[in-house]
């Protein structure tokens, strides 16, 4: 296991070398870039909506809060980008406070729809503010005035900042799940009235959660602002940016701790190879394949291609194996 | 006079959200469970009116019935094909299979029949009837008066048949009601008809009027819940009462504050209601 854990941080440390070789080196270094960051996004999401069972379905309102904030603070004050995003983390914390304190008394369904309710009603709001870039969104500085702006041409800088809050991120998630939050935030989502019961503070846990997941999403969000330069009502704050985050996390395995990195693994080289094939046209094609996927996760392994894996695929390996011996 | 103008108006749009919020309320009241797809449930009604308009030149009548029966006909295979498995699973499957559905529906219909707005081509309702000064389009006014008919009536076959007591008898308890001999599957099966049903005539009954895209269930399943939380959950004539008071909402807020917070107004409504009164204003807690 120590020996799995060393491989695939090797490889991810190497991938920009690696790749570096090949014919589309920058192409390929760019799609590894955007791989960590929807890992990033979906490993926020999962400390909510796989670990403690609560089903954001409207996340995205964290995400562009870390996107427009520091766009913002460089469109009004010329400041460097990096210094909205601790304002992106306050601002996302503030509207956690403000959808969790009210539908954490109520179970299920209720988080689930404010979530996507307050979603909207954002975009909407900014989709019409003229200080936010109203519809057509606003843009980050066009060249570097100094490194503190983090502009640079190749994704690779990119892949390693990116890595570093990955990393950061999995190392938080890994700590909680061997806490006491952890447990609780288990305990919640396995049976709530039963946790209940047995003492567990669960408005607070949920809350706690929620304001963890809001956080690293914001941080999401601002990394994405900070390589693209440019976020609109749509980038930032749609559904489709939620959509994202939870698919990503339920493919690989919503509450495991390598889940959303499996799932970005596979869905970004997927995403990327349906709007190169099909064009423009590509991205309403990865949808309806989006939607295919989760429903089917849904319908017949909620637990993702992880659980898959352990349930189904392991077993039958290792008795084949165990025959094999025998004969 | 203008404000006379705009709460019928506002009211005769209301009826159409209680139509097909009514749907959503008897699914969640009897399973408590949310349908995220609700929505695309009405926007398919619109492209099957469509469809049947551009392609047979077929009447109201006609495409307001094709669209409740194919819906019907899509509730009751979505309910055997996904949410009977995933009804007593984790919260995240329940959650995840109608929102993928949602999506999966929303880009299919946009690569069908691409994302841009559409109209009904050439039909026979239209022109305006003069009340007293307040100028009604017929079509509008046909809607809603449909549209409050079919919620009455789907009250009355809850409340007044044997159909609708098995219904509400499963609703109240699942293994009781399968000791009285009623099978719990075929009436939720029914439950998933009739409510996609209603949100699919409902989509007709704003097709005559509206223009669409394939976008626009997003917004009529928000305003779905905002009715049903605003109703009380399961609770038909709480859905029209609310439908009624949101398109009265929305029309004074678009005409008021400008056209895009008409939406704003409501799902701000929305999030003042889980704080206050989350049983929604009829309920109890």
């Amino acid at each position: 296991m120590r020996w799995g854990w060393l491989a695939l941080a090797a490889a991810l440390l190497l991938y920009p070398w690696l790749v570096a070789g090949s014919a589309s080196a920058a192409f390929l270094q760019d799609m590894g870039a955007l791989a960590l960051l929807a890992a990033v996004g979906a490993s926020a999401w999962n400390i909510l909506g796989g670990y403690a069972g609560q089903v954001s379905v409207g996340h995205a309102m964290f995400f562009g809060a870390g996107a427009y904030l520091p766009l913002l603070v460089y469109q009004h004050w010329q400041l460097p980008p990096l210094l909205g995003v601790p304002a992106g983390v306050a601002a996302s914390l503030l509207i956690a406070l403000l959808i969790g304190f009210p539908t954490f008394r109520l179970r299920g369904h209720y988080f689930s729809m404010a979530t996507i309710a307050v979603a909207e009603l954002i975009r909407i709001v900014v989709g019409d503010w003229d200080l936010a870039g109203a519809a057509i969104g606003i843009m980050g500085p066009a060249t570097p005035r100094g490194w503190w702006d983090l502009i640079f041409r190749s994704a690779v800088p990119y892949y390693y900042i990116f890595l570093t809050v990955l990393a950061l991120l999995l190392l938080v998630t890994w700590q909680m799940q061997r806490s006491r939050l952890g447990y609780y935030l288990r305990a919640i989502r396995s049976d709530e009235r039963a946790a209940r019961s047995l003492g567990v503070p669960v408005r607070r846990y949920k809350l706690y959660a929620l304001m963890l997941s809001a956080t690293f999403t914001s941080l999401a969000g601002s990394l994405y602002a900070l390589k693209t330069g440019f976020v609109d009502p749509d980038s930032g704050l749609g559904i489709l940016v939620s959509v994202q985050l939870i698919i990503t996390a339920a493919l690989g395995g919503a509450g495991t701790l390598l889940g959303p990195l499996l799932g970005a693994a596979i869905l970004i080289p997927l995403q990327t190879a349906t709007n190169t094939w099909f064009g423009g046209s590509g991205s309403g094609l990865t949808y309806i394949i989006y939607g295919a996927i989760i429903v089917l996760i849904a319908r017949f392994e909620p637990g993702g291609l992880l659980e898959l894996w352990h349930h189904r695929v392991a077993p039958r390996l290792n008795k084949r194996r165990e025959g094999r011996r025998a004969a | 006079m203008i404000l006379l103008q705009l709460i019928v108006g506002g009211l005769l749009i209301g009826a159409v959200y209680a139509l097909f919020s009514s749907g959503l309320t008897l699914i969640w009241g009897m399973m408590n469970f949310i349908n995220f797809a609700h929505g695309e449930f009405v926007m398919l009604g619109m492209y099957v009116a469509f469809v049947i308009v551009v392609g047979l030149g077929a009447g109201p009548g006609v495409f307001g019935l094709a669209a409740a029966l194919a819906l019907f006909l899509l509730g009751v295979a979505v309910y055997f094909a996904l949410i009977r498995h995933v009804m007593r699973g984790p919260m995240l499957a329940q959650i995840l299979s109608t929102f993928g559905l949602a999506l999966l529906l929303r880009y299919a219909a946009f690569w069908i029949f691409s994302p841009n707005f559409v109209t009904l081509p050439q039909h026979a309702l239209t022109g305006t009837i003069n009340v007293g000064g307040i100028l009604l389009g017929v079509p509008q006014l046909v809607a809603g008066a449909v549209a409050a008919a079919l919620t009455i009536a789907m009250h009355l076959l809850l409340t007044r048949t044997a159909v609708g007591s098995q219904l509400l008898a499963v609703a109240e308890d699942r293994d009781a009601a399968m000791l009285m001999g009623i099978r719990p599957d075929r009436m939720q099966a029914l439950a998933w008809g009739l409510a996609a049903g209603s949100a699919g005539i409902a989509g007709a009954l704003m097709a005559i009027s509206f223009p669409f895209s394939p976008a626009v269930g997003e917004t009529f399943a928000l305003t779905a819940f905002v009715v049903v939380t605003l109703g009380g959950f399961g609770s038909v004539p709480g859905a029209l009462l609310a439908g009624l008071m949101v398109g009265l909402i929305q029309a004074l807020s678009a005409y008021y504050f400008g056209p895009i917070y008409k939406d704003v107004v409501v799902y701000g409504l929305f999030v003042a209601l889980l704080w206050l009164r989350p049983q929604g204003l009829l309920g109890t807690a």
